[in-house]
This record gives structure tokens, C-alpha cells and sequence, in this order.
């Protein structure tokens, strides 16, 4: 107890200073923690799949379809269970910066393989029996404040013409940290038009969506799946969800690992930070230590000021840190990010992680002064000068 | 004066491990500053200076990137006779009409596989461009399944170099030709016949239309009378500033997230800055106050304080620029979210981005080192000398 | 004729910078009974801050042997040197030396805190201490709020408060005035006469030296006494 408050006086002897370091050590724990949390929302689509559904894409690339026959094609395939369909919208909403993620699916089927979007039975109903009508999340209505009944136009691009659709559903994400974003209209509605206006284009599916009984044979009727289409003008691809997410994300790759390695150099700032600091006021105590040393005490009672000082600024850093980050800084990123990723969550792993790496720096940040204080003779020590 | 500059300089490297420590957390911020402006430069002129000011595009109203834009055979025969296009000396106008694909590709640096451009054009997509120049093997030959490729998709991507094959379409398409496009966006796309990649993927619409301007055209008024014609559902653009637009949300995320990262880093420096000056001060107090006796005044001793400030960040800056510099060499290659596809830029340095860096790190040792100099400043020379 | 407890056999100290020797001590043997307070005077540079730092285990001898009651320091490890310093030795340096962030009871506590006691029995040795030096009704203060001289009363007190064999003051008086210093001396010599301490005191000023038995002087590494 008495080492704990000669800890705590030593480190409050200059209290600008501590200040400072405090200051400088919880900023860089909160670009810690904002950047982990940026990476993490990244993911956050992979995360939230099923083990059992499959999705179908045309092979070359995304940018292509696969036909509406292919769906009797798989159905038949052993253990598959129920098969479904969605396209990439795109289009319009008033102005580019307001965009949001637009899927046209089949109303049938669709809703059935993605139990974790919650929609109300008469809305759902509702969706089901008229042609233009449209599903949204929750936070989608919220950030445009639409309400059940509202018409909203989409003026599309890939789908040309202006689009009018009845919002007559709410989707709400039944675990938290849903993406609650998205727009879900029915592909019937738009290939209706297509037959009039474009007709080779109708009947032509964005990717299929297929749920399998045994997740454990995912790869196996995956390869099945393919085979079925090999040499025909539509080749496939099929892959878990899991995998279709996150070839999303690696599309981004790097810049996720730019941020990666950002986050590392603002490890290397923190200990920059704190090490001068320590360094600086290993300088100015150099005599004290002679003198605790000619009274008798030995280098672990030395290493246990210095590090006990040096813990307890990095902490004292990383608490601050962490409450920035917590009550500030995430509220605003979630704002600022929205456009781009869904879902931004502050999860435990990020705070213990950042509080962490400040203990860590800590220990790190008094070895050299320990060794100084521990290596400089007695004599030498009483002879520095202040 | 001049004695308290070195006084100054001295001092700043007087305690090793401190003015060290300091001047690698300054070079350190330097670095990242300089990383980020090098980033949106490269980016800047990868995706901005895609494009000729001479050029005009069509696309689809509203269709915000070429890949979603799609106009007919029709409206590109109604465009083509528009008088302000230039046309060659036998009459051809210089215009192209051109269809954008995707394809997947894997990439050398990490074998993932990523979205490339396919853009199928015409001759005259030469004549509108003429920056893109090929640098090895030969152009394709209408009519054939021959294709090129840019220089960055040659050197990033597994299989797609001079005299390789790719597969899409249910066709197998060969590499004649590698071409370069003064660093823009064209270096990170796959060019092939305009008919004969319609034909593989049953598409007979084009994407966009590009065509060329006679100088002194009146260019509002060429644009009102396309735009308003009825026949045509279209969108006019100076090339230039459809790429650049088609670019913006992902150029500011970009740029967004580099600030974000450039003031995280400054913050800490200048908080780094102040610590070691402040304990600078509190050391050198006898000698202050020594200073001061001596006949140096307040202005003297804050100057001599914010010179030391101003040199440790000085030096740290220039060892930030010059560690930045090196990036030059890295190519960075990511996908665009606007559009969908790949696109690789490198890190480009600048005299003007020297220059900011400097003066930001000195303004980080001006900031840093302000109230500390104040502090050395307001020692009254009775204090200083009693202390010990 | 009193036991002696300080034996110092033909030591010499050199110290080495940049490999040039530099003998600062040669050849001493000197003996120091119980209950001895002995003044070591010389010039600048003649080594005895270096003598008195020897008898304090805090450096060690290039040759020669010095012993201290039981202890033969020449054979105890860093480790050894420190537990004997706790338990035997007092040290009053010129410039008090007091932790700045602790009071003055808690500066006097300082060294009982290597020793196995009870904070009752802590305090009560602390209290004793601060007594005998005569500021019992400051022991919360702060070194910035002492003056010198009784910051010198407090590293007295906390060189007095284990209970030493010898106590070694190195200046004591060097950066008193003149009041104060005469003040410390007086309390020095009481520390010799009424309890009965073993002294050695380094001192460049002859009124303090004067209250010692004995006065030796050191030139250049060399004893010589009077």
C-alpha cells in the first residue's frame, strides 16, 4: 500500500506533464479502437450468415446473370431444400448521396431463407399481394423518415425508367448488429417491364439463394451445383454466404490492410509518447534513486516504482481512451459511416485490446529507464545533478 | 540573437534519448501526413486524369457509372452526326461507342480474386485517346479474340500478360498487347473488340459514348441539344469530370479516412512536442534564469525556447518527408465502390506536398513549443537562481 | 579502551575514464572504536567523500579490505550491502536528499519499510526519531514546506531511525547558513555524547569540525592526521 501511494504521488508530480501524457496516450487508444471498430463493420455482413445457405452466381463476375431455368436445375439437386432469388437493383433515390443498397427478390421465397430479418405477417402479407410494393430496415425509414403507406420513387439505372413503390413493410434485424439498411422490392414488378421494354434481359436473375439441409456438405453440392451449368453461356459459381460476404470485403482488401497497419504505427505512437515521458522523468530522479538505494533498497523495489509509475499512466491513458472512444467517437463514426457499412459496433474484444496494448506500452515504456536507474552506481547517482 | 540560436541548437540534441524520441514521433506524423496527401494525389490523378479535356461523354440520364448506363446502336447513329464533332479527313467522325464489362481476376499481391474493366471499343477509341500508347506486342485486331491490356493489370494480375489467355464469355481470349495511358484509370482495364464482346455476352448496347470536340465549341449549347432532343434519353459530360465524378464517394472516403488518420497522428505529436519542451524548460531553469541575469530578455528566451522547438520538428519533418518519398514504389490496388472494379493507383509525391509537409511540422513545433517558450519566458531570474 | 568497530586494512579506490586510472585513494588503514566521532577534513578532490562512501558499503574498494562491525564488505554482494546499509548504516547527505513527494513522517519511515515491523511499531520509531530532532510537531509536512535546516533535521532523524551502528554525514552543514548549521552541530554532537553513536563526518568547515574527537585529514588519497 505504501509503494501504491508513493506510485501515485510520483506520477502526479508534474501534473501537466501526466496531463499531457494521459491526453496524447488516449487519443491514440481511441484511433486504436475507431480503426479496429471501422475494420470490424467491414466484416460485420460476413458475420451475420447461415452455415447452410449457398448463393449462385453467374461465373465471370457479378455483373452477370443467371438465367431463371437454372432454378429447376437445383432444386433437384440432393439435398436442397428450398431455393431462392434477388437482383441488384441500383438506381436513384433523389440525389447519388443518398444511397442505399436496392435488391429486387422473389417475394415467395425470399424472406423464408432470411429468418433474421423480422417482418410483421400483414405487412409481409401486404408485400406478397401487390406488385410494387417495397420491405425496408428499419433504420433505412428512420434516416428518410418514411412511414408504412409512403410512395417513394427510384429513378433507375441498370433497371432504366422512374420506378414508383409503396413502402408496406419494416423490417427490424432480429440479433443486434443487424444491417438494417436495406431495401427489398420484388424482381416480378421489374421483369414485367424488362419483357416490354428489353425483353433478352428479362427472366435473368442477379444470384440464386440456395438453403441445404447439412451445412457439413456445403463444398461438396457447391461443386455439384456448378457442374450442372458447366459449358452452358451461363457458367457458375457457388460458395456459402460466408464466402460471397467476405469476397466483398477483400475487395476492399486493401485498404482494410492499410488500416491494419495504421493501427500498428498508432501503437508505435503511444509508446513513443510514453517512453519520452518516462524517459524524461527517469532523468530528473536519477539522485532520488541513489538515495533509496544507499538507504538500503534493492533494484526490484526501483523496477517497481518505475513500472508501477509507467502502468499506471498507460492505464490511466487507455481508461480515458476508452471512454472517449465509447461516448464520443463511435456515436460520430457510426453517423459519419453509415453510407458505406451498416453496421458499426464497439465490441469488448476492441476495448480490452486497445486498454491492452496501453499496459503493454507501459511495461515496454519503463524498461529503459529501469535499466538505468538499476545499472547506474550509487556514486554516479548522487553526484547527478538536478 | 545568433548566440541563442546555437544555444538553441545545441540544447536540442543535448539530452539524447529525449530529442531522439521526439524527432522519430514527429517524423513518424510527417510520414503519415505525407502518406495521405501522396494517396489522394495518386488517386487524384489516377481516376481525375482518366480522360482528355477535348473529350465529351454520353451516357445514360441519371446512370451515375458507365456500368450501369446503357443506350442503343440508335441513339449512338443520332449522335454520331452532331456537327460538333471532329471528324477525320475523310469523314469519320472521331467517336466510339463503348460497352463495359466486369470480369474476375486474381490478383498477384494476395490471389484474391477481383473485379477488372472490360471495356469493348472501336479504332477510334485510339483517336479519342491518344495518351494510351502501346508499349509492348500489338493492338487487337477487329473481329478477332484478341484482346490488350493495361500496364497495371499486366503486372497485377495472375495470367493476363503479353501473349497469355483469359477466359469469359465462353470464349478463350488472347493477350496481343500491353498498353500505357500516362498513369490514368485506362492502365487498370482489359480492352477488347466493342461487336465481338457484345457478342459473347448477347449484349448489343453500349455503355457509353465518347467523342471528341472541335475547339472553340460552344459546349452548353451542344449539351442542351442533345440532352433535350426526344429522341434520346442521354447525359452530357465533359469526359474528364464523368470520371471524376463517377469517382467522388469513394475519392472522399478515401480522403475522409486519411485526414481522420493525418490528425490523429498530428495531435499526437504536438502532444508529444509540448511534454519534451515543458520538461526542457523545467530542466534548464538555473540556465534561464542564468541567461537572464546576464542581460537576455523575455523575448530573447521565448524566441531561443520556440527555435529549439521549431529545429527538433524541422528535423524530424525532413525525416518524414524523405522516409514518405520512398512510397513511391508502392502500387496500391483496391476496389472503386463506385464502379465496382479494380482499380490501381500508386503513391505520387510533389513539390507542393513537400512543402506542406515541412510547414506542417514546423506549425506542429510552433504549436508544440508556444507555451513552453512562454513558460521559459515568464521565469523570474530570482526564482531560477535560488533553485536547485 | 572501547571496542572498534570500523576497520579500514590498506585500501585503495581508483577510477577509470577512458582507460586512463585515476587513483583517488591509496594505501588507508585507519581504525574507528565505538562511540568515536571523527571529522575527515582535506582540499577538493582528496578523496574523502570517496573514504566515507566506502565505510558506507555504497562503493567498493579497487584493493584493501574494509570492516564493519561483523561485516566484511569486501565479500557482500550488491545485494548483501544493501540489507546490511537498512539495519547499520545512517547516511545525512549535504543536500538532505528528502523525497519530495512524501512528508517528513513518511521520509523518516522510509527505511523501517525494508525492516519486518508492524506500522504500529513503525510509527512508534518514526515518532522517537522525529523527536530527538525536535520536530515532532511537523511530521506532515512536506520538504517545500521546511526550511533547510529542518529538512536537515529530517534526513537526520530518518538516518537515525533504524537504529545504526555508525551514522555518516557527508557536509552536513555545507548548504546551512550559519545559524542553522551551528543548530545541526549541536544536535550531531548530541547524537555522539548522549547516544552514544559511532560518527564520521566529512567537513570543509572548522567549527564543525571541532565538535568531533578527532580530526584527520585526507591529500590527495593520503591520511594524514593531527
Amino acid at each position: 500500500m505504501k509503494v501504491f501511494k508513493l506510485i501515485t504521488r510520483n506520477t502526479w508530480r508534474h501534473p501537466l506533464r501526466t496531463t499531457l501524457t494521459v491526453l496524447g496516450l488516449a487519443i491514440a487508444v481511441t484511433a486504436f479502437c475507431v480503426i479496429r471498430t471501422t475494420i470490424d463493420a467491414w466484416y460485420s455482413d460476413s458475420r451475420a450468415t447461415s452455415p447452410n445457405i449457398l448463393i449462385t452466381l453467374n461465373r465471370v463476375s457479378l455483373v452477370f446473370t443467371v438465367p431463371m431455368s437454372s432454378i429447376e436445375k437445383v432444386k433437384r439437386v440432393e439435398g436442397v431444400k428450398a431455393v431462392s432469388y434477388a437482383a441488384w437493383f441500383g438506381g436513384t433515390y433523389i440525389d447519388p448521396k443518398n444511397f442505399f443498397a436496392k435488391f429486387i427478390v422473389d417475394h415467395n421465397t425470399y424472406f423464408d431463407l432470411y429468418p433474421q430479418w423480422v417482418v410483421p405477417p400483414d405487412q409481409m402479407e401486404a408485400f406478397k399481394k401487390e406488385r410494387n410494393a417495397v420491405i425496408v430496415g428499419r433504420k433505412l425509414a428512420d434516416r428518410f423518415g418514411w412511414k408504412l403507406g409512403d410512395v417513394v420513387r427510384i429513378v433507375g439505372d441498370i433497371y432504366p425508367g422512374n420506378w414508383d413503390y409503396v413502402i408496406r413493410g419494416i423490417y427490424t434485424g432480429a440479433k443486434e448488429g443487424s444491417n438494417e439498411l436495406n431495401w427489398f422490392a420484388r424482381y416480378d414488378y421489374v421483369d414485367e417491364r424488362m419483357r416490354e421494354i428489353a425483353p433478352s434481359r428479362a427472366g435473368q436473375l442477379g444470384w440464386l439463394i440456395i438453403q441445404i439441409d447439412d451445412p457439413s456438405k456445403a463444398a461438396v453440392m457447391s461443386k455439384e451445383i456448378d457442374n450442372l451449368f458447366v459449358n452452358s453461356s451461363a457458367e457458375t459459381k457457388t460458395q456459402t454466404e460466408e464466402a460471397f460476404a467476405l469476397s466483398f470485403v477483400e475487395m476492399s482488401g486493401t485498404i482494410i490492410s492499410g488500416l491494419r497497419i495504421v493501427s500498428i504505427l498508432v501503437i508505435g505512437v503511444i509508446l513513443l509518447v510514453l517512453a519520452n515521458t518516462m524517459a524524461m522523468t527517469a532523468r530528473e530522479r536519477i539522485r532520488e534513486y541513489a538515495v533509496l538505494k544507499t538507504l538500503g533498497f534493492l533494484p526490484r523495489h526501483l523496477i517497481g516504482l518505475i513500472v508501477g509509475e509507467s502502468i499506471m499512466i498507460a492505464g490511466a491513458g487507455g481508461v480515458v481512451g476508452l471512454l472517449l472512444t465509447a461516448f464520443a467517437v463511435i456515436p460520430l463514426l457510426e453517423t459519419a459511416l453509415s453510407d458505406f457499412l451498416p453496421v458499426v459496433r464497439l465490441t469488448p474484444l476492441t476495448l480490452i485490446l486497445g486498454v491492452g496494448s496501453a499496459l503493454v506500452v507501459g511495461f515496454l515504456a519503463a524498461v529503459f529507464p529501469t535499466a538505468q536507474a538499476v545499472r547506474t552506481s550509487i556514486v554516479d547517482g548522487l553526484r547527478m545533478l538536478d | 540573437m545568433p548566440l541563442l540560436v546555437s544555444y538553441s541548437l545545441k540544447n536540442a540534441f543535448a539530452r539524447k534519448l529525449t530529442g531522439t524520441l521526439t524527432v522519430a514521433g514527429i517524423a513518424l506524423v510527417v510520414f503519415v501526413f505525407c502518406a495521405v496527401l501522396m494517396l489522394a494525389n495518386g488517386l487524384e490523378q489516377t481516376l481525375a486524369d482518366t480522360g482528355s479535356d477535348k473529350n465529351v461523354i454520353a451516357v445514360r440520364k441519371s446512370a451515375n457509372t458507365e456500368l450501369v448506363s446503357i443506350l442503343v446502336r440508335a441513339d449512338a447513329d443520332i449522335i454520331k452526326s452532331d456537327p460538333a464533332i471532329v471528324r477525320e479527313a475523310d469523314g469519320t467522325p472521331r467517336f466510339t461507342g463503348e460497352v463495359l464489362a466486369l470480369i474476375g481476376l486474381a490478383k498477384k499481391s494476395d490471389s484474391n480474386i477481383v473485379n477488372v474493366n472490360v471495356r469493348g471499343g472501336s479504332a477510334a477509341s485510339f483517336l479519342v485517346r491518344p495518351a494510351v500508347k502501346i508499349v509492348q506486342g500489338r493492338a487487337y485486331r477487329p473481329g478477332s479474340s484478341e484482346i490488350i491490356v493495361g500496364s497495371k493489370v499486366a503486372k497485377g494480375y495472375w495470367g493476363a500478360g503479353q501473349g497469355e489467355h483469359l477466359t469469359f464469355g465462353g470464349r478463350d481470349w488472347t493477350i496481343v498487347g500491353v498498353f500505357e495511358a500516362a498513369g490514368s484509370g485506362f492502365e487498370s482495364e482489359v480492352w477488347v473488340d466493342c461487336d465481338q464482346l457484345g457478342a459473347a455476352f448477347n449484349w448489343p448496347t453500349f455503355s457509353s459514348l465518347t467523342f471528341q470536340i472541335a475547339p472553340g465549341t460552344d459546349f452548353v449549347a451542344l449539351k442542351n441539344r442533345l440532352e433535350s432532343d426526344q429522341r434520346l434519353t442521354v447525359e452530357i459530360m465533359p469526359e474528364r469530370e464523368y470520371y471524376r465524378k463517377q469517382s467522388a464517394s469513394f475519392t472522399t472516403f478515401i480522403k475522409v479516412l486519411g485526414m481522420f488518420i493525418a490528425i490523429v497522428f498530428s495531435l499526437g505529436a504536438v502532444v508529444g512536442a509540448m511534454i519534451t519542451m515543458y520538461g526542457a524548460v523545467a530542466n534548464r531553469t538555473i540556465e534561464i534564469g542564468t541567461l537572464r541575469a546576464l542581460g537576455f530578455g523575455r523575448s530573447s528566451v521565448l524566441f531561443a525556447f520556440l527555435a529549439e522547438s521549431l529545429f527538433i520538428s524541422g528535423v524530424g519533418g525532413l525525416i518524414g518527408i524523405a522516409l514518405a518519398s520512398l512510397l513511391r514504389f508502392l502500387e496500391i490496388s483496391t476496389t472503386n465502390f463506385d464502379t465496382f472494379a479494380e482499380i490501381a493507383f500508386s503513391f505520387k509525391m510533389s513539390p507542393q506536398i513537400a512543402l506542406q509537409a515541412i510547414i506542417f511540422s514546423l506549425l506542429m513545433g510552433l504549436i508544440g513549443g508556444f507555451l513552453p517558450a512562454v513558460r521559459a519566458a515568464r521565469v523570474r531570474i530570482v526564482d531560477a537562481l535560488k533553485a536547485r | 579502551m572501547a571496542e572498534i568497530l570500523v576497520h579500514v586494512e590498506g585500501v585503495s579506490k581508483s577510477y577509470w575514464r577512458d582507460s586512463i586510472e585515476i587513483p583517488v585513494l591509496r594505501n588507508i588503514t585507519l581504525e574507528i572504536p565505538k562511540g568515536e566521532f571523527l571529522a575527515l577534513m582535506g582540499p577538493s578532490g582528496s578523496g574523502k567523500t570517496t573514504l566515507l562512501n566506502l565505510l558506507a558499503g555504497i562503493d567498493r574498494s579497487s584493493q584493501g579490505r574494509v570492516r564493519v562491525g561483523e561485516a566484511d564488505l569486501s565479500t557482500l554482494s550488491e545485494g548483501g550491502l544493501a540489507s546490511w546499509r537498512s539495519a547499520h548504516i545512517g547516511f545525512i547527505f549535504q543536500f538532505y536528499n528528502l523525497i519530495p513527494v512524501l512528508n517528513a513522517f513518511e521520509n523518516v519511515e522510509l527505511p523501517l519499510l525494508l525492516l519486518k515491523m508492524s506500522k504500529a511499531e513503525r510509527r512508534k520509531q518514526v515518532e522517537t526519531a522525529l523527536t530527538i530532532v525536535g520536530l515532532a510537531d511537523r511530521m506532515k509536512h512536506y520538504p517545500n514546506q521546511l526550511s533547510g535546516g529542518q529538512e536537515q533535521r529530517v534526513a537526520i532523524a530518518r538516518a537515525l531511525v533504524t537504529d545504526p551502528d555508525l551514522l555518516l554525514a557527508d557536509e552536513p552543514t555545507g548548504d546551512l547558513d550559519k545559524q542553522s548549521a551551528e543548530d545541526i552541530m549541536g544536535l550531531v554532537t548530541r547524537l555522539n555524547r548522549e547516544f552514544g553513536k559511532t560518527i564520521v563526518m566529512v567537513t570543509h568547515d572548522p567549527r564543525a569540525a571541532e565538535k568531533a574527537h578527532k580530526i584527520m585529514r585526507l591529500d590527495k588519497g593520503e591520511l594524514a592526521a593531527t
